[in-house]
C-alpha cells in the first residue's frame, strides 16, 4: 500500500506573493513512476519537498496508502529522497553513506552489511565502498545518493532533478540505468525535472506544472501528442508544437478554420470557439515541393537546417511561423514555396482565448 | 592568502609558494626560537655579550627558578582553568547563535550581526571600573570565573561570526538528507552538521583559547590573589632579572603552541577541505 494521494495542497512561502503550489491534487499509483515536469519556479520542487516533509502545506492533505502523513516529520514518512546536489555526506565513506539510514534504524550489523553491499552492487559502486565522496566523480556521487535512498526500501522514492548536475553524455547513460533500476525495485517514485526529454523517457505518467498548478496528468505519449493546453504543447517537444491562429467557419454542417486566406477542415466540435489555435507537431506535417491534391497549406520556406537524421524546415504560412521535419533528401530551398499537409488525426484544436484544448 | 594569489598571477610555481611559506614561518618562529634558547641558557652565559644564537650550554636552571617562584605554578593552572572555561562558555553560547544566523532568516538578523560587533567597540579600560564594582557586588571579584566571563564576552562576537560562516559552508541539503534518512533535527545536527563544522570549530577554539591565555588587562584588574599567568608575569616583570623575563615569555608561549599542536589535525581534516 504505497500509492500517494495529494489532496488540494496549497503552500505559500513566507514573504512570497503568489502561492508556490496552489490547490494541487494528484494521485500516484502503487509502483508508478510519476514525473513532475515544469519550468523553474512552477512549484514542482516545493510539491516534492512537501511530500518529503521538508516543507509543510498551508492547506490540504498528503496520504501514503491510507496513512495521513501531512503533519509527520520526514523520518516518520517511509520515504527516501535523492537531491539535486547529491547531498552525499563528505565525512563518511561510500559504505557509511549508504548505511546511514539503516544505522539510524539501528539494524544489526550483518543486515546493514548485506543490504549496503546489495545496493552498492545494483549501482556498480562495489569498487568504491571504502572511498570518500571527495575521491568520486559527480556521476559516482549521484550513484551513492541513489543507493543511499533505495537501500532503505522506502515506500516512496523522491528524486529532485537527480541528473541535472551531470554532463550530457553521463546524463543519457544514467537515465537509462535509472529507468531499469526503478522498474526492478518497483518502488513508487516521484521524480522532478524541468527536462522534457527526461520526463518523456522516464515517466509512467507525467504531471505538467505551471505557476503552482498541475496543467495535465497523462502518459508521456498522450502529453506529447494530445497536450491539454498551448503551454504543454510548447513546453514539451523539440521543436515545440506549432500553433497557427485561425478563425472558425461553420457552413452546411462542415466546420473549417481559415488561416489567412487558406482553410483547413476541422471537427464539428471546433465550431464552439470563434478563434482557435491549430496545434501540430513538426514531424506530423507532410511537406511537399509541389501542390498536393487537397488539405495542404501553401507556405514559403525561410530556413533549412540539416540536423543529420532529418531536415528542420522553417516556413511561414500567411505570416505565421511553422517548423517542419522532413527527410534529408527533401528539396527545400529558402525563398521557395512549400506545401504543408498536417496529419489530420494528429492535429490539436485549442481555443485561442485561453489556450485550452477543445476536443479532449 | 594574498601571497598565494599573487604567486598564481605571476604563474603558479611551487617555488613562490614555498618561499613565502618559509618567510612567514621564519617571521613567527625566530622570536620563539630566541626566547626558547634564552630560557634554557645558564644565567652566566646569558649575562655575557654577544648573546648566544645557538644553544651553547643548556640548563634548566632558569626555568626551574621561574617555576619555583611563588605564585607562578598556581597562575599557570589558573590560566588553563580560565582558558578552558572561556572556551566552553563561548562555544556553548556562540555556536548556537552562529548556527541560527547561518540557517534561519529572522527579523533583525542583519542588525544582530552588526550589533554583536559593537560589544568590541567599548574599550575594556572603560569597562574596567563598572565591571570591578559589579563583580564585587556579585561576590565574583578575584575569582577565575569573573576573568573567564570577561574573556567570554571578549571572544563571543568573533565566535558567533566564525561559527556562522562555518555553518553556512555546510550545505542545508546535507542536513535535509539526514532528516529524510531518519534523523531528528538534533540528530541531523550532531551527525552531519557538527562533524563537518569541526575544523572550523577547532579554529574558533584556538582563537578563543589564545585570546584568553594572552589577555592581561582584565586579568590584572579583576584579580588580586588568583592571578593568571600573564597577570602574574606582568606584575612582577619590572623588578625581575632578565633570565626571569625570558623564562616567563617562554612559559607564556608554550601552552598555546601545545594547544594548537593538538587541535591542528582538525584544521586539515581527512576529506581534504582546508578551512579559511
Amino acid at each position: 500500500m504505497s500509492e500517494i494521494g495529494i489532496e488540494r495542497i496549497t503552500k505559500t512561502y513566507p514573504g512570497g506573493k503568489a502561492p508556490a503550489v496552489r490547490d494541487v491534487s494528484l494521485s500516484v499509483r502503487e509502483s508508478e513512476f510519476m514525473v513532475l515536469l515544469g519550468p523553474s519556479g512552477c512549484g514542482k520542487t516545493t510539491l516534492l519537498r512537501m511530500l518529503a516533509g521538508l516543507e509543510y502545506p498551508d492547506a490540504g492533505r498528503i496520504l501514503i496508502g491510507d496513512r495521513d502523513v501531512t503533519d509527520l516529520p520526514p523520518r516518520k514518512r517511509g520515504m527516501a529522497m535523492v537531491f539535486q546536489s547529491y547531498a552525499v555526506f563528505p565525512h563518511l565513506n561510500v559504505f557509511e553513506n549508504v548505511a546511514f539510514g539503516l544505522r539510524m534504524q539501528k539494524r544489526p550489523n550483518e543486515e546493514v552489511k548485506r543490504r549496503v553491499t546489495n545496493a552498492a552492487g545494483l549501482l556498480q559502486l562495489d569498487p568504491y565502498v571504502e572511498r570518500y565522496p571527495a575521491q568520486l566523480s559527480g556521476g559516482q556521487r549521484q550513484r551513492v545518493a541513489v543507493a543511499r535512498a533505495i537501500v532503505m526500501e522506502p515506500a516512496v522514492l523522491l528524486m529532485d532533478e537527480p541528473l541535472s548536475n551531470l554532463d550530457a553524455l553521463l546524463r543519457l547513460q544514467f537515465r537509462a540505468e535509472l529507468k531499469k533500476l526503478v522498474s526492478e525495485v518497483k518502488t513508487t517514485t516521484v521524480y522532478v525535472t524541468h527536462d522534457q526529454v527526461e520526463a518523456l523517457s522516464l515517466g509512467d505518467r507525467i504531471a505538467v506544472m505551471r505557476e503552482g498548478q498541475i496543467v495535465q496528468v497523462a502518459e508521456p505519449m498522450v502529453v506529447y501528442d494530445r497536450p491539454a493546453t498551448e503551454f504543454v504543447g510548447s513546453f514539451i517537444g523539440s521543436p515545440p508544437m506549432n500553433f497557427l491562429r485561425g478563425i472558425t467557419h461553420a457552413e452546411n454542417g462542415h466546420t473549417s478554420v481559415s488561416i489567412g486566406g487558406q482553410s483547413l477542415l476541422a471537427p464539428a466540435a471546433v465550431a464552439s470557439a470563434d478563434n482557435v489555435l491549430v496545434g501540430i507537431r513538426a514531424e506530423n506535417i507532410l511537406a511537399s515541393p509541389t501542390a498536393p491534391a487537397t488539405g495542404a497549406l501553401q507556405a514559403e520556406t525561410v530556413v533549412v537546417e540539416p540536423l543529420g537524421s532529418h531536415l528542420l524546415v522553417t516556413a511561414t504560412v500567411e505570416g505565421q511561423v511553422v517548423k517542419v521535419v522532413t527527410r534529408t533528401d527533401f528539396p527545400a530551398r529558402a525563398g521557395e514555396p512549400i506545401w504543408l499537409q498536417p496529419e489530420s488525426d494528429k492535429v490539436r484544436w485549442l481555443r485561442a482565448s485561453d489556450g485550452l484544448a477543445i476536443v479532449g | 592568502m594574498a601571497t598565494v594569489a599573487l604567486a598564481q598571477r605571476r604563474g603558479p610555481t611551487r617555488w613562490h609558494l614555498y618561499a613565502s611559506a618559509i618567510l612567514i614561518s621564519l617571521f613567527i618562529l625566530i622570536p620563539i626560537y630566541l626566547i626558547a634558547v634564552a630560557a634554557f641558557t645558564p644565567r652566566s652565559v646569558l649575562n655575557g655579550f654577544p648573546k648566544p644564537i645557538a644553544p651553547v650550554a643548556i640548563s634548566t636552571d632558569t626555568m626551574q627558578a621561574f617555576l619555583a617562584t611563588r605564585g607562578v605554578g598556581q597562575s599557570v593552572i589558573n590560566s588553563l582553568i580560565v582558558g578552558a572555561l572561556t572556551l566552553v562558555l563561548s562555544l556553548l553560547l556562540g555556536a548556537p547563535a552562529g548556527y541560527a544566523l547561518a540557517r534561519f532568516s529572522f527579523r533583525g538578523r542583519d542588525s544582530f550581526q552588526l550589533l554583536i560587533l559593537i560589544t568590541r567597540a567599548f574599550p575594556i579600560v572603560i569597562l574596567a571600573v563598572p565591571l570591578t564594582v559589579t563583580f564585587i557586588d556579585w561576590g565574583l571579584y578575584d575569582t577565575l570565573l569573573a576573568v573567564a566571563l570577561v574573556h567570554t564576552a571578549l571572544a563571543l562576537p568573533t565566535t558567533v561570526l566564525i561559527t556562522a560562516s562555518i555553518f553556512i559552508s555546510v550545505p542545508v541539503d546535507l542536513e535535509e538528507a539526514a532528516l529524510t534518512l531518519g534523523c531528528t533535527p538534533v540528530g541531523a545536527f550532531t551527525r552531519v552538521a557538527m562533524p563537518l563544522a569541526l575544523p572550523g570549530l577547532a579554529a574558533a577554539c584556538i582563537f578563543t583559547f589564545v585570546l584568553s591565555w594572552n589577555e592581561v588587562f582584565a586579568a590584572v584588574i579583576l584579580t588580586v590573589s588568583n592571578r593568571t599567568l600573564p597577570a602574574q608575569v606582568l606584575s612582577s616583570l619590572g623588578d625581575s632579572p632578565l633570565p626571569f623575563r625570558f623564562a616567563g615569555g617562554f612559559a607564556l608561549i608554550l601552552p598555546a603552541l601545545i594547544f594548537i599542536f593538538f587541535i591542528r589535525r582538525y584544521l586539515f581534516n581527512m576529506w581534504g577541505r582546508v578551512v579559511r
